[in-house]
């Protein structure tokens, strides 16, 4: 009875799904394939090699810094970092008072309420602050930004297919539309041409736009490749601030869970093909055996202990 | 507890005495994994994947319950909160990248033991209800996985409980009010986050309880075996404990280590990059995929494009729902009495194409819904159903089996190759032993 049923409501899946098949099939045959345009002009993210890549990779600190100079004298007018405190700076190098002095010379004001009277006014930012948004809410940010919302930057790398690489290539992507680009592709009012871009326009004006647009405190040289690369590499830190001590304690179970499966393995093989037929006897001065012989040994010589 | 040869617990210290005549605990611990419970002597490496289940099991419980007491489930903060799990939970890091990829490694040796099951025929008669049970157990893992997924509120997390809740909205005339009821509005919203909170930690203890169904039900026939013939002598097994569970012991260390691999090295590989955005509802992503484990069904869930006196989309939903209900009637739609693909050379055949077949609609879930992937996952959803449904059970008819040993101590000992046993089909259950006939 059940493989009757069966039956049945086997074929009748086999048949619907056929039936759909067939339909699907005339569809692909017949209807002229539309050209994807983004497909067809969107590159892949270009190769970024940064200290932190692989296995045991490490924060470069100074390209870091470089980075949050970057974030801080280009990016951060228009970009929130709402989830990394300036307190967390210290992970990349600052000191203490460095922090403060970061923190306290910020030039957005942190929103507060005023003690006295309880209405609601700004501050200077303190280390424990996160970095304020550059705009009171979403509608203030779009309105300063031709209804463009400029996103957080603070997981930025991690919430876009090909991560650190990706923000580079965008950031160094920005070109004149290709001649061969139908016209309902191309960049309208406020859109610029980036074929990095998931629709290949966007509405952030290139950010990174000549060299020396930031000097470096430690005297790198400050090409817009660069300064792609340094913020590509800030970012990347803030999206995943406990890399390094992922890395190191990976490294560590590794080594002890491959020592714990060896002796696991030699344990099961014991079990197994070892076990009552081999009896292992430990020797040593301790080992009655040997303890015997001594006795004998000593008698033999006379010594009376 | 299984076999008349089943050693009864003797307690060696006076303590366990002492316990034993009050709790009879140490004697049910002995009986069902320790010295007590006699094992066919011949399990190969896929007899592993039980065990390391449970482990994967604990693994989440352990894992998630820490997460949960730093995690809010409130629309607002959600998001944050996973952050701050990640940013200033001390080892937090940890916790949320081995409960996220644990999810992933508990489905991968889930459905490994699954494999085994099937391959071996483990479903088949004494067995039927630990099979049932442990679909019971499949379904529960995938519901608890799908609400684990919508927690930390990012796009994905909103748009796959938006579209996984819409599938009860095909259902004809109760579907719209079921689909609310679920979410507890109209969209996924702060009743659903809070809902699938406290049923995301409700349902890995109701596994819990069926595994112990499941390993009960399992101890009444003992275990099956590589070979499909049931033990007959005492020859036929050892003692769980320590040959078993020094296998496992092994087994866990290098599933142990191949998760550590992905948890340290690679955590968001197995993730999406989407669901590090918080979620929006104003705003779709372009692709919404759920996590790879459900991506075969997913695949059968959109092979259904064209309405066929039903829509489409119910078609879709009665596939997707009945690809895994069909496994409930496996132990009668394939009534062959030998067990193990190894002795049956036509099933095997089929059967390594139904693994290919799965692995094809696991590929095109992944895709987005273009061709030619649609027209491949039709093409498979159909081989999956015709595979359950017309070939198996056709299949156990006219298949002709190889003979089998005539005991698992023989296979073990001589070599299958060389027993000359015919290939009597009814010979597997109940014949007298014949140890040595060779």
């Amino acid at each position: 009875m059940v493989r009757f049923f069966g039956f049945l409501v086997g074929l009748v899946f086999v048949a619907v799904a056929a039936w759909s098949l067939v339909w699907g099939a005339f569809a692909f045959v017949t209807q002229p394939r539309e050209e994807n345009v983004v497909h067809a002009f969107h590159q892949e993210p270009r190769a970024l090699h940064l200290a932190s890549d692989g296995p045991l990779g490490k924060y470069d600190r100074r390209q870091l810094q470089r980075g949050f100079q970057v974030y801080k004298e280009v990016c951060s007018s228009c970009h929130s970092l709402s989830l990394v405190a300036f307190r967390n700076l210290e992970e990349i190098g600052y000191n203490e008072a460095e922090v403060k002095a970061i923190a306290n010379q910020w030039q957005i004001e942190v929103p507060d309420v005023d003690p006295k009277t309880g209405e609601a006014n700004t501050r200077k930012a303190i280390p424990a602050d996160h970095f304020p948004s550059p705009y009171p809410n979403e509608v203030g940010a779009r309105a300063a930004n031709n209804n463009a919302l400029p996103p957080d930057l603070s997981l930025i790398t991690k919430a876009r297919e090909g991560g650190a690489a990706y923000v580079y290539s965008l950031l160094t992507g920005y070109r004149d539309p290709p001649a061969n680009l139908p016209a309902d592709s191309r960049p309208g009012p406020n859109l610029h041409y980036n074929p990095w871009f998931a629709n290949l326009n966007i509405a952030m004006p290139p950010p990174l736009r000549s060299e020396g647009q930031v000097s470096y405190a430690d005297g790198t040289k400050p090409t817009v490749d660069q300064m792609a690369k340094d913020i590509a590499a800030f970012l990347t830190w803030t999206a995943e601030p406990r890399l390094e001590n992922r890395h190191r304690a990976g490294l560590a179970s590794l080594i002890f869970l491959i020592f714990a499966t060896v002796l696991a393995y030699m344990a099961y093989q014991n079990i197994w093909h070892g076990g009552a037929s081999r009896r292992v006897r430990i020797t040593g001065p301790l080992d009655p055996e040997n303890m015997e012989r001594r006795d004998e040994a000593n008698r033999e010589a006379g010594v009376n202990l | 507890m299984s076999f008349p040869w089943a050693e009864a617990y003797e307690p060696k210290h006076p303590l366990m005495r002492w316990i034993d005549q009050r709790l009879p605990l140490p004697r049910l611990v002995y009986g069902a994994v320790g010295g007590g419970y006699p094992v066919p002597r011949n399990l190969n490496y896929f007899w592993n994947f039980g065990v390391l289940a449970g482990l994967a099991l604990t693994i989440q419980i352990v894992t998630g319950i820490v997460l949960a007491m730093h995690y809010a489930s409130t629309g607002d903060h959600a998001f944050q909160s996973v952050e701050h799990i990640m940013r200033d939970v001390n080892q937090g890091w940890f916790l949320r990248y081995a409960h996220a990829n644990g999810a992933s490694f508990f489905f991968i040796v889930t459905y490994l033991h699954i494999f085994r099951g099937l391959y071996y025929g483990s479903y088949k008669a004494p067995r039927e209800i630990v099979w049932m049970l442990g679909l019971v157990i499949l379904l529960l893992m995938m519901a608890t996985a799908f609400m684990g997924y919508v927690l930390p509120w990012g796009q994905m997390s909103f748009w796959g409980a938006k579209v996984i809740t819409g599938l009860f909205g095909a259902i004809p005339l109760v579907g719209e009010p079921i689909q609310q009821w679920l979410l507890g509005g109209y969209a996924p919203d702060q009743a659903t986050l809070n809902r699938f909170f406290s049923l995301h930690y409700l349902l890995p203890f109701v596994i819990a309880g069926v595994i112990i169904l499941h390993i009960w039900a399992l101890h009444i026939p003992g275990s099956s075996n590589p070979t499909g013939v049931e033990v007959k002598t005492p020859q036929d097994t050892v003692p769980f404990h320590p040959f078993y569970t020094a296998k496992d012991g092994f087994g866990a260390g290098v599933f142990l280590i191949l998760f550590a691999l992905v948890t340290f090295f690679a955590p968001n590989y197995l993730g999406h990059a989407d669901n590090y955005i918080p979620a929006n509802p104003l705003s779709t992503p372009a692709h919404i995929v759920p996590e790879w484990y459900f991506w075969p069904f997913y695949a059968i869930l959109r092979a259904f494009t064209v309405d066929f006196i039903l829509p489409a989309k119910l078609w879709g939903v009665l596939a997707m729902f009945s690809a895994i209900l069909i496994h409930f009637f496996l132990p009668w739609l394939d009534p062959s009495p030998v067990r193990s693909g190894n002795y049956r050379p036509m099933f095997r055949r089929f059967f390594w194409l139904l693994v290919v077949d799965v692995l094809v609609l696991g590929f095109c879930g992944g895709r987005p819904a273009e061709e030619p992937y649609v027209m491949i996952s039709q093409i498979a959803t159909m081989y999956y159903f015709a595979h359950f449904l017309i070939v198996l059970p056709i299949l156990s008819k006219v298949e002709r089996t190889l003979p089998l040993p005539s005991s698992i101590s023989a296979s073990v000992l001589h070599g299958e190759e060389r027993e000359a046993a015919p290939a009597d089909l009814g010979g597997a259950l109940g014949r007298a032993p014949a140890t040595g006939a060779h």
